[in-house]
């Protein structure tokens, strides 16, 4: 069994001492920050990268991810406790938590939103040590055309489904893959969009417009926003979920979790999509279909364990292809290539400590999850009064630390200030930005992949479909840019946008 | 019919993405194109510049016919402080030192809230600054002067 022996040699990385403190770290800080509205892990994750350079690779990954998927959790406390979500995946679950919680439930919702969540998580990680070695197999034989092939797919994938504008997604899909191309040229050593400027001949830094745009900019929009009141329900008594309750919710966990796993591979498409679209299945499925929206167990277990399913399932893509499927992904993939590992099918091969111990680190993070956060409701809810006014400017400190520990340069900081004013304004027109970040991350090497690919063809454009795989992957973008043209599907999008 | 693009959405949207694009198509008008064969450092750019540039027509054209308004409530001030006092962190950071840096990027973000209490920011500032300095020089040990001179 060589899954067996993965697993095992994947637990002995995640197990070091080392390794289960950055996990805990990470699953802690994400709980924290899940639990806090206003604060996401994009921004989390951009602005702690750089400290994250100084550790292992593996310890790196490993608190990352945790930040990642802590964050879900956290984000249904909130939901649940104050009718805010504190993460966009938890929006669905403000429905039914939230009445449960006025109905004296609080306990049960939270304890099945955990239950739900550690089930799926669990089923995630078992389905990335199965579908991840052969998917990366097969990527091994990709070469240039394919790689471009899907990329472009990914990223039109990714703008498509977005939440927001699609013309506005792949717009920003194009604006990211330009400021990608900032700096010295690979092939040419041609310095392109410097303006002369010494720094950005190598580029722009990837931690500084992550910070920038996610960090800098959420905040000013934050406080353009009115404040939101924050107003407690209920105080959390048992925690213990009935005998009815457990029977009520093993099957929406369930369906949950495949209805996360199905979107979690689908680039582009947030947490948010899997739990709402779970959330739709399990009010049509229901035999009352009115008690949802009245405090109805299914729609939390449900929607809570297709959130978790989703996050975990991100990482396939990103570990066996590197490609980024959401914006987290692309950071991920950001601090991988910022360890000095080529993402893509030779991770797995080439550090096998770092993908199995970092899949093994994920069940134990989620185990760490379910077993610490209950007891440590209290602790949550007294963090969540902290008012805003004193949080952003710790986010300002972090932030502004994060981008200068980089190179020390004063240059960057200004960059990223710079690209808090843009991000702020982006999203005041209603561009969505993941989709830039995919862009970024990507746009050196898909435009590499496209120079060899048109090498490979002698200038024919359509080695690009000669190659059956890469045809595949052309074929599917058409068919994905032509079902959005579809509107019915139009409508269909603006209504869960909306 | 009076200034009513002013909060059109799309119509900014647009404009702005046309401008970018053609911004992007006139710099790298300078990069060597190259042929199909070898794809010069121009291609990309231009390429990619003129989806923009495409994308923005179409966003601006739908925001002629269309009403969405850009959403009211931001905040200038916060817009104005918070890039600010982060520049000012860098550029104190280069000449200053840390402590000074930290106590103004504190100082001026808190001062971008929704409300100004004094005491409260000035808390804050000491606070966070001292939080940053242990985590950060004493704790992570990173290289830089906490007083420039001292």
């Amino acid at each position: 069994m060589d899954l067996f022996h993965n697993l095992i040699f994947g637990f002995g990385v995640a197990l070091s001492l080392q390794n289960l403190l950055y996990c805990l770290v990470g699953v802690l800080v994400g709980t924290l920050i899940g639990v806090l509205p206003g604060i996401g892990p994009l921004a989390t994750i951009s602005m702690l990268l750089p400290i994250t350079f100084t550790v292992s690779p593996v310890a790196a990954l490993i608190m990352l991810a945790g930040i990642y998927y802590g964050a879900q959790y956290g984000g249904s406390t909130t939901a649940i406790l104050v009718n805010l979500p504190g993460e966009t995946s938890s929006v669905v679950t403000c429905i039914d938590g939230y009445q449960m919680a006025r109905q004296g439930r609080a306990g049960p919702a939270l304890a099945i939103a955990a239950i739900g969540s550690f089930f799926a998580g669990t089923v995630g990680t078992l389905l990335i040590a199965l579908f991840a070695p052969p998917l990366a197999e097969f990527a091994l034989k990709f070469g240039s055309p394919e790689y471009f092939s899907l990329m472009l797919m990914g990223l039109v994938a990714a703008a498509v489904l977005a939440q927001g504008d699609l013309a506005k997604s792949l717009a920003m899909v194009a604006a990211g893959l330009l400021l990608g191309i900032v700096g010295n040229d690979i092939n040419s050593g041609i310095p392109r969009y410097d303006f002369g400027i010494t720094e950005l001949t190598d580029g722009i830094g990837f931690v500084v417009l992550a910070v920038g745009v996610f960090a800098i900019g959420e905040i000013i929009s934050n406080l353009g926003a009115p404040e939101e009141r924050i107003v407690f329900t209920s105080s959390v008594t048992s925690l213990f979920p009935s005998r009815q309750d457990l029977k009520d919710s093993i099957a929406p966990i369930v369906r949950g979790t495949g209805v996360g796993a199905f979107f979690g591979v689908l680039p582009g498409t947030g947490p948010a999509i899997a739990s709402f679209a779970s959330y739709m299945l399990e009010k049509r499925v229901a035999k009352d279909p009115s008690r949802f929206g009245r405090g109805a167990i299914e729609g939390v277990a449900g929607p809570e364990a297709a959130n978790n399913a989703d996050a975990q399932c991100k990482f396939i893509p990103m570990l066996t292809l590197g490609l980024p499927a959401s914006g987290v992904m692309a950071l991920m993939l950001g601090a991988l290539t910022a360890q000095g590992i080529q993402p893509g099918p030779e991770v797995m091969n080439q550090r096998p400590d770092l993908f199995w111990g970092l899949i093994a680190s994920m069940w134990i993070g989620n185990l760490m999850l379910v077993v610490l956060n209950l007891p440590l409701i209290g602790l949550w809810v007294r963090l969540l009064k902290v008012p805003y006014r004193l949080l952003f400017p710790a986010i300002m400190v972090f932030s502004a630390i994060g981008v200068y520990s980089l190179n020390s340069s004063a240059f960057e900081i200004y960059l990223a200030a710079g690209f808090g004013i843009v991000g702020f304004v982006l999203m005041k027109l209603g561009f969505p930005l993941p989709p830039m970040l995919l862009g970024f991350v990507l746009g050196p090497m898909m435009e590499e992949n496209l120079r060899r690919a048109l090498l490979m063809g002698r200038g024919d454009p359509t080695v690009l479909l000669r190659r059956p795989i890469s045809l595949g992957f052309i074929i599917a973008t058409v068919l994905i840019l032509i079902v959005v043209a579809v509107p019915a599907f139009q409508k269909r999008r603006h209504e869960i946008a909306g | 019919m009076k200034l009513e693009f002013l909060d059109n959405k799309d119509f900014w949207s647009g404009l702005l993405l046309i401008a970018l694009g053609a911004f992007a198509v006139f710099i790298a008008r300078d990069y060597p194109f190259g042929t199909v064969v070898r794809m010069g450092a121009g291609f990309f750019p231009v390429v990619l510049g003129g989806l923009l540039v495409m994308f923005g027509l179409h966003v601006l054209v739908r925001g002629l016919r269309g009403i969405d308004k850009i959403e009211a409530g931001w905040s200038p001030r916060a817009m104005i402080m918070l890039p600010l006092s982060l520049a000012l962190f860098g550029f104190l950071m280069d000449r200053a030192g840390l402590v000074p840096a930290l106590a103004v990027l504190t100082f001026g973000s808190a001062a971008a809230g929704r409300e100004f209490k004094l005491l409260e920011i000035v808390g804050l500032t000491i606070v966070l600054t001292g939080f940053a300095v242990a985590v950060f020089v004493w704790g992570l040990g990173l290289p830089y002067p906490l007083l420039v001179g001292y």
